[in-house]
């Protein structure tokens, strides 16, 4: 057992545990806060995967931006009837954790009998090289330049969307105007 | 490199299958939301070891549009999910049926 098995136990684990305790909870903030540590511990196995860089990003952009973003909401709303939000009719829960567990099966079965194994062959330097920052910007911004602008352009349509979307209406004239 | 690359599928499997019982069983939401974000990771997840396990960067690539796909989403999701808090005082999608008909 080295070292890179047991971190692999660990953060596996970490992940797994907290995506079940994340979609089990009751209250949307706990459920919030076991999703920041499941990005968490997704950013220790991109790690173990030689992904640096998007370890960073994970840890910044997700654990940071996008749940501070969703922990706000959450807390800003404060849902009243989280117990009755909870108690969905039981036949429809049962119903739809068949279809996740027929997905989860197809699923194992494809990655065990494909044997994904037999078509990489892992390489410790090239994979070392690959995660770096220099080697993922140096793709950026020459044979991915227009999609990164696309990226941009996105960003900006989604900021203004949000904008428009949560603007407080103040007077109902405005608002039949459009 | 010594973990096999299944364990890495399998673990990005049961993610992406706790993604999809979180979207249908839970009412919330906004807990909808983060169970649509635990699938979009468990995707960067096979992504990433893909990328890594071949030696090739793409895939890393790939996975920063996915985050930048999924800043713009969430954004204006909860955008969408206060507007409908405002005129329905409720995040219920059992009771948020505007467009049944």
């Amino acid at each position: 057992m080295n070292l890179e098995i047991i971190l692999f136990i660990i953060f596996s684990s970490i992940a797994a545990a907290s995506s079940v305790l994340m979609i089990t909870r009751r209250d949307a903030v706990i459920s919030a806060l076991f999703l920041v540590l499941n990005f968490a511990a997704l950013a220790g196995i991109y790690l173990i995967l030689n992904a640096q860089f998007i370890a960073v990003v994970q840890i910044i952009v997700y654990a940071g931006a996008i749940m501070v973003l969703f922990l706000f909401v959450v807390m800003l709303l404060r849902p009243e009837n989280e117990k009755k939000i909870f108690e969905a009719n039981s036949k429809v829960k049962i119903f739809s954790f068949v279809i996740a567990g027929v997905v989860l099966i197809q699923l194992a079965y494809l990655i065990l009998k494909s044997n994904p194994a037999s078509d990489v062959s892992p390489d410790l330097a090239r994979s070392i090289s690959a995660g770096t920052v220099e080697s993922i910007g140096m793709e950026l911004y020459t044979n991915y330049i227009l999609p990164v602008e696309a990226a941009g352009f996105l960003l900006l349509a989604a900021t203004i969307g949000a904008l428009v979307l949560a603007k407080k209406k103040f007077k109902e004239k405005d608002s039949s105007k459009g | 490199m010594s973990v096999p690359i299944e364990f890495y599928l399998i673990l990005s499997a049961f993610m992406f299958f706790t993604g999809v019982a979180g979207v249908l069983t839970r009412r919330n939401a906004i807990v909808v939301f983060m169970s649509i974000e635990l699938m979009l990771n468990s995707a960067n997840l096979t992504l990433v070891t893909f990328s890594s396990f071949i030696g090739n960067s793409i895939g890393q690539v790939f996975v920063f549009f996915v985050m930048t796909v999924a800043a713009a989403e969430a954004a204006v999701g909860l955008a969408i999910i206060i507007a409908l808090f405002r005129n329905k005082q409720t995040v219920n999608i059992d009771e948020i049926n505007i467009l049944k008909w």
